[in-house]
This record gives structure tokens, sequence and C-alpha cells, in this order.
């Protein structure tokens, strides 16, 4: 069992989601409460990891993170070292490819809270932080569950653009997913059995407890 | 209306072409209730969030009391958590995860956190919904959510109440419990209150003023007691019975007689005993079919009205064979209710003096301790 890649891998997931679920937040809200012109392509863009292969999006975050882009070379500026192959890359590529996962589900609940409750919130004189916090994230927060859920399980899962992005470097960016793939190369299937096998196991327990805690709470909402 | 800006009342006035067309200027001062009445697609409801800040027409002056809350001429617009306003939603609109009293709770912010919830219980007192503080909306029954939305509106502390068709989705016998409540907080809360509604017998009942509204512009506005005994507002016949609506005071009770002596200005009507106090104004309707004319009292009749009265005009009823006769009673207005024949026989023509003959007036809101007889 490769402990450095398991905790890199929570290290990760709890990173992305970190950075992601405020932005899915907004995002999501955004998209379920605004009319605006271009929303179908803003929303097309989000689902965008969902359809295309991980190579072709890890191809894309490398060009984009790489020595030559203005992003990478910005980073290499500040950090001192490459934004590709380093675990804050693995970070952003995560963040990105999570977007659908996170925004998603957002969304939807959002959409399903009917506009007279958030006008209604402001009419009792809630001020539109007021009026999320206290009205439509208690109401929406079946949908947060599921992207917190969704994201945490497909960070840990996500194998095609770490390796495009991060390498396999160990304690850097060498998470369970490769390091799986490592031990089958080496013909290690015990030690590849048993850290799929724990991952299995994980990713089971999270989507578990989220749901039961999104039934608990929609069930006190007496939906 | 619009030209008596009233002290803590509201002025409105709002136009615009596209995209709902919007065409109105109205007032309502405090402790009056003003009804918004039209068909659907009529531009009610944009009205009502165009004053709560939900809705901003491209021009447009709402102010309550001394604050503008819109005024597109200066770009002013108030966002709507900052107007003290009091809205009722057609369907409620609570919040689903919190308690009733958690909703009633919501709409306190403005208060100080250590009397917050005891003004919410307060409230649901008022409402008779005490024993239901800890429910959720899901358990309650329409007419209760519906009262709950109407404790948390009034939680606000709102300058203006706003009612959106407040009573449409609940049953005639809990629609008539509502009505006495809501006569409550009119007289209680002393503020504007705009109703929105499409059922006249609701403006009758409920409201002093009445706008009468199609696509989006105003038609007629006045007093309810006025209007009802126009016969030149075609909207009105399509909704409602031909007959005036009046606010009458309560002069006396002959218990012996088992009557009560009712007064209004330019007349008097006997009613069969009324349960008000004397004193008080109630509203009462008398349909224009249970008004004949006289050109005498008659004698020997079982009737007990016959008012002394002025022909002021003549139209047509919605039934070919009938008209209807404008009556005045001083500043009053009846009508009457007769055939072709009738006016040919008694030679009815505008200025003609004839006694108008009340048969029967039913109430539609018993008896209000203040407010002027109109």
């Amino acid at each position: 069992m490769d402990w450095t890649a398991f905790k890199l891998s929570i290290e990760l997931a709890a990173v992305t989601l970190l950075i992601l679920l405020p932005i899915a937040m907004v995002v999501g809200r955004e998209l379920a409460v605004r009319t605006f012109r271009g929303k179908g392509f803003v929303e097309a863009l989000v689902a965008l990891p969902l359809l295309l292969p991980p190579t072709v999006v890890g191809f894309y975050l490398l060009q984009a993170f790489g020595r030559h882009s203005a992003l990478g070379r910005a980073f290499e500026a500040m950090t001192g070292h490459l934004l590709v192959f380093s675990f804050e890359g693995l970070v952003l590529a995560s963040v990105l490819i999570n977007l659908p996962f996170a925004v998603q589900p957002i969304q939807r609940a959002c959409e399903a809270i009917p506009r007279e409750v958030r006008e209604a919130a402001a009419l009792c004189g809630m001020s539109p932080w007021g009026a999320f916090l206290r009205v439509e994230l208690p109401l929406a927060w079946p949908g947060v569950a599921t992207a917190l859920a969704l994201t945490f399980a497909h960070t840990l899962g996500e194998f095609g653009v770490v390796l495009m992005v991060g390498g396999s470097i160990p304690d850097e960016t060498r998470t369970l997913a490769i390091a799986i793939y490592d031990r089958v190369q080496a013909f290690d299937d015990r030690a590849a059995g048993v850290m799929a096998a724990t991952l299995l196991a994980f990713s089971l327990l999270a989507l578990g407890v989220t749901n039961t805690l999104a039934r608990r709470i929609g069930r006190r909402h007496g939906e | 209306m619009a030209s008596e800006p009233p002290v803590n009342g509201l002025s409105v006035t709002l136009r615009q072409a596209q995209p709902i067309p919007l065409d109105v200027s109205f007032s309502c001062p405090a402790g009056e209730v003003v009804a918004l009445f039209g068909p659907s697609g009529s531009g009610k409801t944009t009205i009502l969030r165009a004053i709560a800040g939900l809705y901003r027409p491209a021009t447009g002056r709402v102010t309550c009391g001394e604050s503008v809350w819109l005024d597109t001429a200066r770009d002013e617009a108030l966002p709507p958590h900052r107007r003290a306003v009091g809205l009722v939603f057609q369907e409620y609109a609570l919040f689903p995860h919190l308690t009733v009293l958690g909703n009633v709770v919501a709409a306190t912010g403005h208060r100080a956190r250590s009397e917050r919830e005891s003004r919410a219980r307060e409230l649901l007192d008022l409402v008779h919904l005490a024993p239901y503080a800890t429910r959720r909306p899901a358990e309650l029954s329409g007419g209760q959510r519906q009262r709950v939305a109407l404790a948390r509106a009034l939680a606000r502390d709102p300058a203006v109440l706003l009612l959106d068709e407040p009573f449409a989705a609940v049953d005639r016998e809990v629609r008539v419990a509502l009505y006495r409540e809501l006569e409550s907080v009119r007289v209680s809360l002393r503020v504007p209150i705009i109703l929105v509604t499409h059922d006249f017998d609701e403006v009758a009942r409920l409201a002093d003023r009445l706008c009468i509204l199609e696509r989006g512009a105003m038609t007629a506005q006045g007093r309810v007691t006025e209007l009802t005994s126009r016969v030149d507002i075609p909207q009105l016949a399509t909704y409602y019975e031909p007959g005036s609506v009046l606010d009458v005071r309560v002069e006396a009770h002959e218990p012996g007689r088992q009557l009560t002596r009712l007064s209004f200005p330019g007349g008097a009507l006997w009613s069969p005993t009324m349960a008000a106090r004397s004193g008080t104004v109630v509203r009462i309707r008398i349909p224009a079919r249970e008004v004949s004319i006289a050109l005498a009292v008659p004698e020997q009749i079982s009737l007990h009205n016959a008012l002394p009265a002025q022909v002021a005009g003549i139209a047509a009823a919605s039934d070919p064979a009938l008209v209807l006769v404008t009556l005045q009673l001083g500043p009053t207005v009846l009508l009457a209710q007769v055939t072709h024949d009738a006016v040919s026989r008694l030679q009815l023509a505008p200025g003609r003096n004839v006694f108008a003959l009340v048969k029967s007036v039913s109430v539609l809101r018993p008896g209000r301790a203040t407010g002027a007889v109109s």
C-alpha cells in the first residue's frame, strides 16, 4: 500500500473541494437564476470536461500550464518552479476538470427553488448574502452535497488528466490512481489490488455518507 | 387620486410600452385598501412587483410616505430588501426548510435580536396559528399557509402591505375568516394595502378604492362605492351583477320590530336586524334588481324603504328587455333595474322625481368602528 499516494490523493481531493466549491456555488447559482446572452455557451464550456477524453483535456492543460504559456511563465517567476508536474498544477487541473461535477448539481438544485421563495427572502428584509445563507443554501443543500461527493470521488479516481499534467512524481503528483497503474505495470497485482479496493471503499463511503445526509436534510424540509 | 399625495400613503406611477405595457397612476392612503382589478394578463401582478422592487419598469416613480422607492427619472431604485414591504404571494412562497415560527422570525431581522421571537409569536397568535409554531409549511393546509404568509408579511413591520390574489387558493369558508383577519389587520396596521384580485366580490367586500386594469392601463379608478353605481364601465357588468355598494352608518336598532335603521348621505334605510353596534359603519350592497321605482309612496305594502330620489340617467342593461336607471339620492347613487315598459309608463327621464323602492340589502362587511361614510 502506497500511503504517500493515498495521502496525496486525499489532499488533492480536499484542496480541490476547498477551491472549487465556492466557485461552483457562485457559477451554479448564477446560471440557475440569471438569463443572459451566451448562457448556453457558458453551460457547454462547464460541461466540456464530461465529454472530452481526459487525454485531450490533459493535453490542452499541459499546453496552457507549460513553460511556453503566459500562465506557466508567471507561475514559475512567482514560485521558482514549474506549474506542470507540480502539486499546484495538479490542483488547478483538478479544479477545472471537476467543474461540471460541482456546478451542475448545484445549478439543478438552485433551479428547483421557486423564484417567489427567493423574492420572499428579499422582502423579508434579507440582504442578497443573507438570503443566500439562510434560504438558498439550505434549500440547495442536497445539490451541494452531491457536488461535494461527486467532486471528491472523481478527484480520487481521475487518471488521464493527472498523468498528462502531473506525471508520476512521488509525494508531488503520484496519486493513488497513478500508483495503481504503476503497480500493475510492475506486475505487483497484490499491491494494486489493495489500493484499488481502498479507493473503491473510500469512494463508496463518501457517496453513501453525502447521500444519506442530503436525504436527511431533504426530509427535514418536509419534501 | 394621484393628485392628492397622502400622508404615509403610497403613490405609484408606472409607464412603459415594452415588454409588458404599463400605464398606471394611483395612490393609497394609510389604512385604506386599494384593489387592482382586472383579468389575468392585465398587469396587476407586475404593478405589485414594481412596488415591491422585484420588477423595474422603464419609467416610474414609487413613493411611500417620505421615502422614494423608485424614481427612474433620477435613476434611483431601492432594492427590495430595503423597502419596507410586506408581500403575500399568490402561492405563499413560504420557506419550506423553516418551521412556521422560523418563517415569521425570518422577517424580523430589522428588530433587536432579543425581541424577534416574541414578536413572531405575537403575530402567530394574531393569525390563530400559535399551536402550529413548530410545524413545517408542508404540514399545513392552504388556509394555514396563507395565514403564515400574512404573519410573515406583517413581521416585516411593512410600510405597505401587498396582497397578490391572497384568497385564490383557499376554500370559500376559509376565505370569509381570512377576510375578517384582513379587516382587523387594516385597522391595527394603518398602512396602505394593495389587493390584487380578479374576483369582484372580494373588491366589493374589502376595498375602499378600486383601479380597473386592462392590458396594463387603468380604465377606471375611484371609490368602490362610486364605481359600482356607474353604468358606463363595461368591465364591471362582465364580472358583477349591477348594484350599488354603500357604506352606511348603523343608526339604531328597533328590537320590537326586529329592524335596524341605516343612514347614508342622502337617505336612510330599514333592514332586518343587523348584528352591528350603533355608530359603526357597515358595507352593504343593493342589487339593481332589488330596487323598483314608484312615482308616489305606495301604501299598504310590505316594503319598508321608499326613498325620494331623482332620475339621473337611463342605460341599457345586459338583458335587452331591461334598463338600468341611475337614481340620485343627494350625493349617493342607486341603480334600479326596470323594464322598458316601466320607463315609458312612468315617463322616466333624467330630472324626474321618483321614489326608489328598496326590497333588500345584503351585508358585505360587518361593522367597522372607524372609517368615513362616503
